[in-house]
């Protein structure tokens, strides 16, 4: 057990975490802004919003744990933030009106150099390869 | 309000994530028992006291605002800007791998990052 967290942890492990941290902390940020100050103006986007922020936090509890069962909750919140990262992408492109304001998710995450794309494929891959030989 | 104290502070925070990705390169953990070493986590500091005066500064000049600002959200990455290099620091020195120590590259980038979002939300007036 404490040879899988270290896998988890440790490496390229290390620096998706502070990756994944970084994101929780502004996607947290950023919706308790929107929600505090203007949520009626689009409570779908910032509703989105909030949403993304509670699976990026779990995301990354979930890696920085690296427990057998914190595991299996990232790797859910891995797969959560891909549909939802694909489906409000796709969304901000097909009806725009509904997303006045960018979100961390809209066009793929293209405000965010497609980190918000990435990170979950990345995040799959890192799970994956490191329950190898555990 | 690029001033000179954000823009010393963006250009410290490169030169740090450039020292830093240089380490990473040469797949050489920061070395502590070393001059160079000391004096990188020195600069950090450096950079985490310039940060907590720049959210001084920024506070001042908040509530003397003479056009609206989005002061949650300003205040916020004023806020945010201090707990991201002890936070990297920490996570970074528990590994001493190159893979810690990239950890210290992206810590130092959002940095400058904050800065330039806290330029625009102070330029941007009244848009939420």
């Amino acid at each position: 057990m404490a040879d899988l967290r270290a896998a988890t942890r440790g490496g390229p492990g290390r620096l998706l975490i502070a990756v994944y941290a970084v994101f929780a902390l502004s996607a947290c940020a950023r919706s308790a802004v929107q929600i505090a100050t203007r949520f009626d103006r689009a409570p779908l986007a910032y509703l989105l919003s909030a949403i993304a922020a509670a699976v990026y936090v779990i995301a990354t509890v979930g890696l920085a744990k690296g427990s057998r069962v914190s595991r299996r909750i990232a790797v859910v919140s891995c797969a959560v933030e891909l549909a939802g990262v694909l489906a409000v992408g796709t969304a901000s492109l097909v009806v725009p009106e509904a997303f006045p304001d960018a979100t961390v998710w809209s066009v793929f995450g293209r405000g965010y150099g497609f980190v918000p794309l990435a990170l979950p494929v990345l995040g799959l891959a890192w799970l994956r390869h490191s329950a190898r030989g555990q | 309000m690029i001033e000179p104290l954000s823009t010393a502070l963006i250009w410290v925070a490169v030169g740090a994530a450039l020292w830093a990705l240089v380490l990473v390169l040469l797949n050489r953990p920061l070395p502590l028992d070393r001059r160079d070493g000391q004096l990188y986590l020195g600069l950090l500091g450096l950079l985490e006291l310039g940060l907590l005066g720049q959210a001084v500064a920024g506070f001042v000049k908040l509530a003397g605002a003479e056009h609206e600002v989005a002061g949650l959200s300003f205040a916020g990455y004023l806020l945010g800007a201090l707990l991201i290099l002890p936070v990297a620091v920490f996570w970074s020195l528990a590994e001493r791998t190159r893979w810690g120590t990239a950890v210290l590259v992206v810590g130092a980038l959002v940095v400058p990052v904050m800065i330039v979002r806290l330029d625009q939300i102070w330029t941007a007036a009244g848009r939420g």
